[in-house]
């Protein structure tokens, strides 16, 4: 399951696996140059990761066994208490919500999860939400402001889905209204971007005071593949497109659309889920702990100040 | 999101900005009747023969909705900012260049400030032949600053949408105009000052998904494709074929999704009969 890049890190991985198994049979002392093949490794890791195109990182963004937002979940909250359902249409898996504790504190969870095998990935719709999902996002909203919760949300969806019961039930609507709700938060709210942030379904949830995004993560307006296909009308440009759209975590650093970059373990958040779930878990409970102490009012304020200032442009002289 | 490759092949072959001298005879796209091009103007770019709703130019727009002589521009005064250095198989500078120079005006909307029947609004107009109506950081930023000046300047606010979606030529620097925008509009809401929305062909994407439906009356001209996500994108996930009428302003009437379809040549009188009872409760009552 090894990405294309992938490739020389899996055969070294290999080999040092090899030797080691080798060395235990045989009863050899070997571990000199396990030693010397192991920092080899470590440096073809480093290397590898470095140089990364866009196109890698979506991929990276999009792999295998990478931690979905339930493993986040996992290691982050206490006691957490999953609640269903948005009291109209129904209960959208693609979307989690639900209750719990981060260091003693309440606080509601919002939760885009992708599968983790096929049968999963088919049961959440790959991470893209109905208008149903986004509803109970609002919902939760609506509890977190109520109780004084803060609200943690986790993204990572290829975007709100794209279909005929969406369109009728009007997806563009509840994206909106989910966006003008996060906006109205009168508690803390702090987003992080796990794997791929989608777009407008992306975005819905996205309005927090501090919005994290993984080493590996991406963000974009549209996926490679769409805007491949409209801009160069040929989906197989993709590479070309992530290139065009600066998608990355670093990327948007510097645009100022995201606050932190959570480091991933060397190799990816897919090689070492633990590492990663510890890392991203340490990252939200500081962010949280930043948010303490403030009036409902200085954060509301804030948040429309984090986002008003959103976007380059040229201000022509009067 | 953006659907401009779609709308292109759409969009019908003829001229239909004043400023580009075409011919004296026009085919309507819809019924094909010979139209002479200044009755179709005269009839708002509404065929008179079936009643087809044209794309309308921005300043015909502006024109059909605001009093005679109000109408005072607000925007024009900041300019895009090609931050991603997007190039596809065009530079997004060298394509700005050339449709703000065509167009007269630096991006995709026009804003200001002028009376629809009297009432004091600020009027925004999206253009659609300007890169699909996308919306980036300028349109983004227009559009913010209209509605707080209305809201600063006790006016409602008219928005007529007409925008492919978010610009993808400036990233997620667009798609973070979704939540500028949206959070623009807080300042209205908190003046009490209404806000209606006009949705006109076509109007998809991340404006749909944002300010566009956020009105606290919501209108559409007859005919509008209004959508989150395009019909070409939905067919190529579902490969299904869609119901007729699907995504259009008439089907979104009958699912809920807008208050009413007006047919253009009633649309001022009806945003001035919205504004006037929106603006006609009791003084000190309400939230």
């Amino acid at each position: 399951m090894a990405l294309p890049f992938e490739k020389p890190i899996v055969d070294l991985e290999t080999k040092v696996r090899e030797m080691r198994a080798y060395a235990a049979e045989q009863q050899v002392d070997l571990a000199e140059e396990i030693v010397l093949l192991e920092q080899r490794l470590e440096r073809l890791k480093r290397e590898t990761f470095e140089q990364l195109t866009r196109w890698q990182r979506v991929q990276v963004a999009r792999a295998p066994g990478r931690p979905t937002a339930l493993d986040h979940v996992a290691g982050l909250v206490e006691g957490f208490v999953e609640l269903h359902g948005d009291r109209t249409l129904g209960d959208d898996p693609a979307l989690v919500a639900g209750l719990g504790r981060v260091d003693g504190a309440g606080v509601v969870v919002i939760a885009q999860q992708k599968g983790r095998d096929t049968k999963e990935n088919i049961h959440r719709n790959f991470g893209m939400a109905h208008p149903s999902g986004y509803r109970k996002a609002m919902r939760m909203m609506g509890l977190a402001d109520r109780f004084g919760l803060a609200v943690v949300a986790l993204i990572d969806t290829p975007g709100a889905y794209p279909g005929i019961a969406a369109e009728e039930q009007g997806q563009a609507w509840v994206i909106a209204e989910s966006i003008r709700t996060m906006a109205r938060l009168r508690v803390p709210a702090v987003a992080v971007v796990i794997g791929e942030g989608g777009s407008g379904g992306a975005l819905a949830i996205g309005v927090a005071n501090r919005v994290l995004i993984l080493e590996n993560a991406v963000y974009s307006v549209i996926s490679p593949e769409s805007c491949a296909a409209i801009r160069w009308r040929d989906a197989s440009e993709a590479p070309r497109a992530a290139e065009a759209l600066k998608l990355t975590a670093a990327d948007l650093l510097e645009q100022g659309v995201v606050d932190e970059i959570v480091a991933e373990p060397l190799g990816g958040a897919h090689k070492d889920p633990a590492a990663a779930v510890a890392a991203t878990a340490a990252a939200i409970r500081a962010a949280l702990a930043a948010l303490r102490g403030h009036t409902a009012e200085e954060l509301v304020r804030a948040r429309a100040e984090r986002f008003r200032h959103m976007g380059r442009v040229l201000e022509a002289s009067a | 999101m953006a659907l401009e490759r779609w709308f292109r092949r759409q969009r019908p072959t003829r001229g239909d900005d004043d400023a580009t001298p075409a011919g004296l005879w026009l085919k309507c796209p819809a019924c094909h009747a010979q139209l002479y091009r200044k009755d179709l103007v005269a009839h708002l770019h509404v065929c008179p023969e079936c009643g087809h709703h044209e794309r309308m130019p921005v300043a015909a727009r502006v024109a059909m909705l605001a009093d005679e002589g109000t109408f005072e521009a607000w925007s024009g005064r900041v300019r895009p900012v090609d931050a991603l250095g997007f190039v596809d198989i065009e530079p997004y500078a060298e394509r700005l260049a050339a449709v703000q120079q065509k167009a007269d005006r630096p991006d995709a909307v026009v804003t200001g400030a002028a009376t629809i029947e009297g009432a004091p609004v600020a009027l925004v107009a999206m253009d659609f032949l300007f890169l699909g109506g996308s919306m980036g950081s300028v349109v983004g930023e227009e559009i913010a600053r209209a509605a707080e000046r209305a809201a600063d300047e006790d006016r409602s606010l008219v928005l007529v949408a007409a925008s492919g979606g978010a610009r993808m030529q400036e990233g997620a620097l667009s798609l973070m105009q979704m939540a500028k925008t949206t959070l623009a509009l807080e300042r209205l809401a908190a003046r009490r000052l209404p806000y209606v929305s006009i949705l006109t062909d076509p109007t998809t994407g991340g404006v749909t998904a944002s300010f566009a439906t956020l009105g606290d009356v919501i209108l559409a001209e007859p005919g509008a494709l209004i959508c989150f996500a395009g019909p070409r994108v939905i067919q190529q996930t579902i490969k299904q074929d869609l119901p007729a009428g699907f995504q259009r302003a008439e089907f979104l009437l009958r699912k809920g999704m807008v208050d009413d379809v007006v047919p253009r040549a009633e649309l001022k009188a009806r945003v001035a009969a919205v504004i006037g009872l929106l603006r006609a409760g009791a003084p000190g009552t309400g939230t």
